[in-house]
Order: structure tokens, then sequence, then C-alpha cells
């Protein structure tokens, strides 16, 4: 029967390559937007965590409280005992601590005068110690454009575009001008070993990074760090485990009189992105809905057309003696027949322009060069397993339904009146 | 005639009165009087609170006339040796850690000097305030047990710092014991009170002082004059970049 119904199909064309072009499409849509939104969404929650706030991060209620300000006069003391403990409490994941700070870096001239000076964003990371975790975490590596990574104590790397403002070349000497935690003036000698891109226009634009222990020094905070970021061992960031981790953490630490007591924020809470996430993962669900729903409207209307062409042939069969039930279901079978092919090439289709997505990427750097968010230029996206069969089931059921909507009409033919209507 | 007399006796009466009663501008100038001198030398101690200890930090400071400023700081050992020089509109910092020269500008000169409730732009602020601003005496107060007179100020141009000050002055010793300083919208942003005053050269000064950024948590910022000295000779060199490295 099967066979029969899909030599039908092969056979008369008109019957099936519409609607197998229609769920095609679709599901191509569908899977391809798919990966497109959960590539954007990965990108941006890795560039938020690597760059800001770690999968969760530890900081003093003080801090966490104008963390956007980086009150380093609130930043937690004594980081060394609060890292053995986080390690002894939550093994599996990866925690390093982190300073951010502002500040003008200046370049003197040849008397040791201002030559040129600019803002500057800096985080210092530990980049000296072998464990450390930063290495893989900032892929400063793979973001060296001139000159080398830090190998010793008092080497920066600034930001590629930073470093042609300024004028300044791998091996020059760079001074920063900031706060120390207490409020003094910090002036400290850096010397620039290489210039970075990270493909964060927020980055990009004007940032430095030092050696966790020399920005200690020069702001004064020996033992101390405004935050102490901890990273999922798969690096992916996990929800309900970092939820989880925060409430038992802040539990256990709370003190409600205790400005400095530890306080736990997740990647969801602290980068401000709870609200964008809860939008995005709203829409890809609305997206699917609205396929399935606009496929099944197009697809009613196809088998409303198909019925009309189709009339005679089923006039013609109900006149044979086929039962009406007989002909619905097969009618159904041919649209599973058609939704299955159309599925499979249209998922095939999607995959295809996902992966070049994915391996090429598209560069928003012009639109993003005045963002302030930590979000990667180059957006890709991302296939994963559920994006093999996000568009099946959808392409599926569209089909389905829209025969199954429109093969009502096969009950309403009246036998008595097939034979003048085969006649007319 | 007694009507006449009335007049005769009662018109000298308020003129002396007019006399001792001096308007704001005057009273101001004679406060410039008392503070300014040639040149002169400082050495104080600024003890700031912050949010989780206190720290005090000790400095000398050369002046010559109120546009030119030398200051070294002596203790604590991290800021030993840092100085500061203003020359009009100018201020730079030498940091010995790193051997730099700094011109302090734009906006670093409202940041914290050394993490007090005084800014760069505190620093930098014309002294002779008659100059700035336009006063007339509001009322008569007494602040540490001293009869002031209560100035209100306003600004006489567009480009400066705090629009408006409100000022207690000792009646008899010209020395300024409370200050409110706002914002041209009226906002209160930073206040200053004497708690205790000294004589020296025969021209009182304050001796201790709390200066508070409103805007900013904690207790504010304690000064406190160790040693004061009128028109001593200072060297020129002093007031020199070249004196930074020095």
């Amino acid at each position: 029967m099967i066979v029969f119904l899909l030599k039908g199909l092969v056979r008369d064309r008109s019957r099936s390559l519409f609607p197998i072009v229609i769920v095609a499409t679709g599901v191509m849509l569908t899977v391809f937007l798919h990966a497109y939104i959960h590539g954007a969404i990965t990108i941006m929650i890795q560039s938020a965590a690597h760059y800001s706030t770690g999968h969760v991060r530890v900081m003093t209620k003080a801090y966490s409280e104008e963390a956007d300000q980086v009150p380093n006069d609130c930043a937690l003391l004594g980081i060394d005992t609060v890292i053995v403990e986080l390690r002894r409490r939550f093994p599996d994941l990866r925690w390093t601590p982190r300073i951010k700070f502002g500040g003008l870096l200046d370049i003197p001239d040849d008397r040791g005068e201002t030559r040129a000076q600019v803002p500057v964003f800096g985080f210092a990371a530990d980049l000296l110690s072998h464990e450390s975790p930063e290495w893989k975490v900032l892929k400063i590596h793979q973001a060296i454009v001139r000159g080398r990574v830090p190998q010793k104590r008092g080497e920066i790397v600034i930001a590629d575009e930073l470093a042609q403002t300024l004028s300044v070349s791998p091996g020059q000497t760079a001074t920063l001008i900031s706060s120390t935690m207490h409020g003094s003036m910090a002036v400290s000698n850096f010397t620039v070993a290489g210039t970075v891109r990270f493909g964060v226009a927020a980055m990009d634009r004007g940032t430095m990074i030092a050696d966790l222990a020399d920005i200690q020094q020069a702001l004064d905070m020996e033992t101390g760090a405004g935050e102490i970021l901890g990273f999922f061992p798969d690096d992916v960031y996990h929800d309900d485990r970092a939820t989880t981790m925060s409430a038992e953490f802040n539990g256990r630490n709370s003190e409600p009189a205790n400005e400095f007591s530890l306080v736990m924020g997740t990647l969801r809470t602290e980068s401000g992105m709870a609200e964008y996430l809860d939008l995005v993962g709203m829409f890809s669900g609305i997206i699917i809905g609205i396929f399935v729903i606009a496929m099944s409207i197009v697809l009613w209307n196809a088998g409303l057309t198909g019925s009309l062409r189709r009339y005679g042939e089923i006039g013609l069969r109900l006149a044979m003696g086929e039962e009406k039930g007989h002909v619905y279901r097969t009618m159904l079978a041919e649209s599973l027949m058609i939704g299955c092919f159309g599925s499979l090439l249209g998922t095939a289709i999607g995959l295809a322009m996902a992966y070049y997505l994915q391996v090429e990427g598209f560069d928003f750097g012009s639109i993003m060069k005045n963002s302030t968010m930590m979000i990667s230029d180059v957006i890709r996206a991302k296939i994963t397993p559920f994006t093999f069969v996000i568009g099946f089931l959808p392409g599926l059921i569209a089909t389905f339904l829209g025969t199954a909507i429109s093969g009502i009409g096969i009950y309403k033919r009246q036998t008595a009146q097939l034979f003048k209507e085969l006649e007319a | 005639m007694r009507q006449h007399l009335f007049s005769v006796l009662l018109i000298p009466f308020f003129l002396l009165l007019a006399r001792q009663v001096p308007s704001g501008n005057e009273i101001l100038e004679k406060v410039d009087r008392n503070m300014v001198s040639a040149t002169k030398t400082v050495v104080s101690k600024m003890v700031i609170r912050g949010r989780r200890e206190s720290r005090t930090i000790e400095a000398k400071s050369w002046q010559r006339g109120t546009s030119e400023t030398f200051t070294e700081c002596l203790a604590p050992a991290r800021e030993k040796g840092t100085k500061m020089l203003k020359l009009k509109d100018m201020l730079w910092t030498y940091s010995p850690s790193t051997d730099r020269t700094i011109l302090v500008s734009g906006h670093m000169l409202r940041q914290s000097v050394m993490g007090s409730d005084l800014s760069y732009e505190d620093m930098m602020e014309e002294p002779r305030l008659p100059k700035l601003y336009s006063a007339t005496i509001t009322t008569e107060e007494t602040m540490i047990g001293r009869p002031c007179w209560v100035l209100d100020l306003v600004a006489k141009k567009e480009d400066i710092a705090y629009h408006g000050r409100k000022i207690w002055i000792d009646k008899t010793r010209y020395v300024v014991l409370k200050e409110n300083l706002y914002a041209k919208s009226g906002k209160l942003l930073k206040t200053m009170e004497v708690r205790d005053v000294m004589e020296v050269q025969n021209r009182w000064v304050a001796k201790n002082l709390l200066f508070k950024d409103v805007l900013k948590e904690g207790e504010g910022t304690e000064f406190q004059i160790v040693a004061l000295e009128f028109d001593p000779a200072i060297p020129a060199y002093i007031f020199s970049k070249a004196a930074l490295k020095k």
C-alpha cells in the first residue's frame, strides 16, 4: 500500500512537489533559525562568562551591590583562603580571581612626559601561575595581534586598536594611572608585551590585561581581588546547577549586618542577561509555533487546492465503492510521506546553511563598534543534536494537520450526487 | 523741635551701626587678608576614614601666593615621596615608584586626593573668594562658641566647581568656621566644619577641620595642621617641575 501511494506521489508531481517545497522551506528556516539563535546565545553567554561574570562569581556583598561601578574599595581580601574553601566545597568548578579596574593609560615620551593618554578599562587575571585556567578562558594566545603574551611580572597586553591610538608597540612602557582600593591615585609602569584583538567591540576599544599580582600591588590590594569567578569544567553554563550552588553558598554565608560577607551570583543574574535569555528562549518557541501554525494553514490551503484538483479522482474512488475513511487515511498517509520527505530535505538544507554560518560566522563589527556589551563581533550558528530534529516534527505535523483539515471535505461528499458530478 | 532732636540723635547712631556691620564682600576681604600671605609652609595630617579602615597621610606644603603650591607626602611609606605641584591652573603629580610626572587634567581633576573627600579640583580652586563670589550677610550664628556672620555666596561666573556657598565667619578673628558648598541646582555637595583654631603670627587659622563629601559614604576627612609658618623664605626652584624629581 505504501509503495503504491509512493509511486502515485512520484509519478504525479503536481500532487507532491508544491507541498514538499513548502515543507522543506519551512523546515529549513526552522533549522537554520534555531542553529543561529542557539549560536548567538552561546556566544553571548561565553563572552559574558569569560570576560565578565564567570558562570558564577563570588564577591563581597558591598561589591555586588555596585558591581557595575567596580568598587574595588569593597574588594574581597584574603582570596587564597576563600579560593581554597571554594575548591573544597565545589571541586568540579575552576576558580580564578579577577580584578577589574578603570584608569588612564599614559605613554611617556623620551623625557618621561606624557606623549599620549587615553581612558582604559582593564582586568587583572592570574596569567603567570601554571595551574591558572585563564589561558583557556581568555584565549590570549589566539587573540595576539602583535608581540606575545605576558611571561613575567610587569608585562601587559593591550587592545590593538588602543595601541594604534596611542602609537605604542610591544616592548614600550605604558603607565597606568588608576585608583588604589583606598582611593589614592595609583601610578604604575608596565611593559607592553603584546597587542590583542578579542573580537568583542567593548573590549577591543580600550582594554588592558595584566597579571593579578601586578595589579594587586598597583592598586594596593595585596591578597585582594574584586571577584572570584567559577567556571564549569565543560565551559557550558548550567543555570540549574549555578542557581543551586548560589542558593546554597549564600544561605551558608549570609551575614546581613556584614557588608563584606561573601555572596555568590550566577551568570544569569550577574550579567544582566536574565530577561534577555528568557526573551530569546520564548522567541525560539514562538518561531517554531508560528512555523507549525503558518505551515498548517498553507498546507491546508494546498490540501484544499489539491482536493479541488483531485475532486474528480476522489469522487470516482468513492463511486467505485472505496470507503470515505479509506480515502481519508490514504491521503493522510500521503501527507506523512510528503511531510517526511520535505522535512528531511529542509533539515539537510537548513543544516548546510547553519554549518556554513558556524564555520564562517557573520561579522557584526560595524554595527557593534559602540556596543558596551560583552558580545563577540562575529556571530556564528551552532549545530547541536537538537538542531537535527527540531524541524522534523513540526514539518510532519504541519503537513498532517493541513491534509487532515482539508480532507474533512471527503466526508461531506454525497454518494447520490457523485455520478451527477462526474457527468458534469 | 522734639522731632528734630530725635533725628539728630538717631541718625549718628544708625550711621555708627552701619559702619560696624561690614558688607559681605568686606568680610570676605578680611578673611582673605587673614589667610593669604606671600609665602607659607604647612605640615599637615589628613585622616581618611574609609569603609574598612582609616589612614593618615602626612604632607608638607610650600605655597607662594595663591597660585603656586608644592606638596610632598611624608607618610605612610606607600605614599612617601609622592609630590604635587600646582602652578596657576596646572597640576602635576610625581610618583617616585614610576619616576613619572603626570599632568592631572580633565576628569582626573574630579578624582579624590589620596582617597579623601577632597578632589584635585578642590585643590585647584582659587582661594580668594571675593574674586569668585558675591557675598551677602544672611544671619548671625554661634559656631564652636564664637559669634559668626553667616554669608551666602553666589558665583560671579558659570565655570566654577561650586556655584553657591554658605559660610560661617568668626566676627572678630575672620576665620571661616563652617562652610557648605552647593551645586548650581542648589544640591549640597560638600561641607567643612572647623573643630579647633589656633593663632599663628597674629593670624587665626583652622587647626583641625572635617571635610565631607556628602555624596560619598563615610565619615569625612579630617585635616590637622601640625605646623604652619607665614612668610618664610622659600627657594624659587621649589615651584618648578624639576623639583618634583628631586
